[in-house]
């Protein structure tokens, strides 16, 4: 355990040292953000005044943004599928087919490390941004929801690595992942509820949405903290969530596997 | 002799660009599969960015004084015009950083041309013009559904505007990416640019206060679009957002001269 223990420890320093670009991503990213909320600012101005699209009046939706952008902040992959596949492409993995460090044990930790190095740069910026709208800001439904929704982040960051980790291992395979992985990523935008809160979709649309794993990617936590899923349906969800979460470690074994019996450790 | 060379003349440079042109297409063909592929995210993008404006316009009729056509409309305008600016400049201004680290940009300096022009249009992104066609075919569909036939000099007044807005994209980038001169990894400016291009599509109306004015006189993202698509939709109250607009692609142009000229003198070789 406590090799792994010095994979975050370096994770931490190595990402440290980006901290520059870490503010910049995170700055430049609070612009669209706020775009965003005046535009929906806008629509709830010309609907008149206390209107409430879906079961959100404008607080909700302006909080519901916010916690989006948390729980982005905390769970998001950045580099690290680019890290894997490259790290495939260019034969780095053979040393460690050869020590006794487990490669999807070792990425995981070097995840949480960039996520807390992340956070460390990010939560100045994001904790003024919120405090600018903190009239806007919803309080958690209940300690328990608070509970929860910390429990399904943790639930959301493994499976945002999992699937990350999955698509990274593509590289086995072609020469160039990015495509794929962008590809993946523009339904993961959409269908994750980071452009808007899934509940505000035709109904039909919410029940295909649920058989997939994108609103456990983002919405749902989010969901947790407003009170949205609560009782029954929050237990199920949490439930669906972890399965979705085994689904996704099993998926990322088989193909590690998989692309092991086709690795050839070009250029080595 | 000396005297000619320094002279400018547009019909060499016009060569000059040929011979790029036919380079980047070679380079293109060499990797078909993914050519086709990156065209596919391109419109997937595009897709998604549609799909928002159709969800927002399930729950109301109107954004200010825009409607769900105008808006989609908009939406096309700015890709067109995004694209355009990517076909041209995007990947030369993010290679810059690259030049200077691996001292290629010494080569360039040596060449008989301007080096801002060889910098600027050394490769062409031919992808992206496949995704300004389909931005194209969508603002074809948007003027239909609106019942507009936009007359001969509205389209002609677009097509100005939009050149405008790709130098405001383009000046603004290039000189994001000049700074790379000091700090070498400048992955992190050019892709925090790339978040502003967001602003763009959305609607000015929108906007109020210390936002709209920074981002209509210090980085003028809420004109690039929003003007263009205004002439086009018959929105466009006063003349006055058309000279701005200009005004700040004039202005933007001669600022990022000016970084690049700075830059330029800043440049120590990686090499030597």
């Amino acid at each position: 355990m406590k090799k792994y223990w010095h994979v975050v420890n370096v994770g931490i320093q190595n990402n440290l040292a980006y901290r520059f670009n870490f503010l910049a991503r995170t700055v430049f990213g609070l612009v669209p953000l706020i775009a965003i909320l005046y535009v929906w600012r806008t629509i709830y101005q010309g609907n008149g005044r206390g209107s409430s699209i879906g079961s959100y009046s404008l607080a909700q939706m302006i909080s519901y943004y916010l916690i989006i952008t948390l729980v982005d902040a905390l769970t998001a992959v950045t580099q690290d599928d680019w890290e894997i596949a490259t790290d495939i492409k260019d034969g780095n993995i053979s040393q460690f087919l050869l020590k006794p460090i487990d490669y999807l044990a070792y990425r995981l930790c070097l995840f949480f490390s960039a996520r807390l190095a992340y956070l460390a740069v990010a939560a100045a910026p994001l904790a003024l941004f919120m405090l600018t709208l903190h009239k806007y800001f919803v309080a958690p439904r209940s300690w328990l929801a608070f509970g929860c929704f910390l429990f399904s982040i943790g639930l959301t960051a493994l499976l945002q690595f999992f699937i990350s980790y999955t698509m990274a291992m593509l590289a086995f395979w072609v020469l160039e992942v990015s495509t794929f992985i962008f590809i993946l990523f523009a339904f993961e935008y959409l269908a994750s509820g980071h452009l808007f809160p899934l509940d505000i979709l035709p109904h039909r649309l919410q029940q295909v949405l649920a058989y997939t794993p994108f609103p456990y990617q983002l919405y749902f936590p989010a969901s947790v903290y407003m009170g949205k899923s609560a009782g029954p349906e929050l237990i199920r969800g949490l439930l669906i969530q972890a399965g979705w979460v085994l689904a996704a470690y099993g998926l990322a074994r088989l193909v590690w596997r998989r692309g092991i019996r086709h690795y050839s450790a070009v250029g080595v | 002799m000396n005297e000619r060379k320094s002279s400018f003349r547009p019909l060499r440079y016009l060569g000059v660009y040929g011979a790029l042109c036919k380079n980047s297409v070679t380079r293109e063909m060499i990797f078909k599969a993914n050519f086709v592929l990156w065209i596919i995210v391109e419109l997937l993008w595009f897709a998604l960015q549609l799909c928002f404006i159709g969800v927002l316009y399930l729950h109301t009729n109107h954004i200010g004084t825009w409607t769900k056509w105008q808006v989609v409309l908009l939406v096309g305008g700015s890709q067109f015009i995004q694209q355009l600016f990517q076909a041209f400049f995007l990947t030369n201004c993010t290679n810059l950083s690259e030049l200077v680290r691996n001292g290629k940009l010494d080569f360039l300096l040596l060449l008989p041309v301007n080096t801002r022009f060889v910098v600027s249009f050394r490769q062409l992104d031919l992808g992206a013009f496949v995704s300004a066609a389909s931005a194209l075919a969508v603002m074809v569909y948007a003027t239909h559904q609106l019942h507009l036939l936009p007359s001969a000099m509205q389209v002609f007044g677009f097509l100005v505007l939009c050149f405008a807005g790709i130098a405001i994209h383009y000046s603004l980038m290039f000189l994001l990416a000049a700074i790379s001169f000091w700090t070498v990894r400048a992955q992190g400016i050019v892709w925090g640019y790339y978040n502003l291009f967001n602003i763009a599509r959305l609607p000015d109306d929108a906007f109020r206060g210390l936002f709209k004015l920074v981002f209509t006189f210090a980085i003028p993202m809420l004109l690039v679009s929003n003007v263009p698509v205004r002439v086009l939709a018959d929105k466009l109250g006063s003349p006055k957002p058309v000279l701005l607009l200009f005004g700040m692609a004039i202005v933007c142009f001669t600022i990022s001269e000016w970084g690049w000229r700075a830059s330029l003198r800043h440049y120590t070789s990686a090499s030597s």
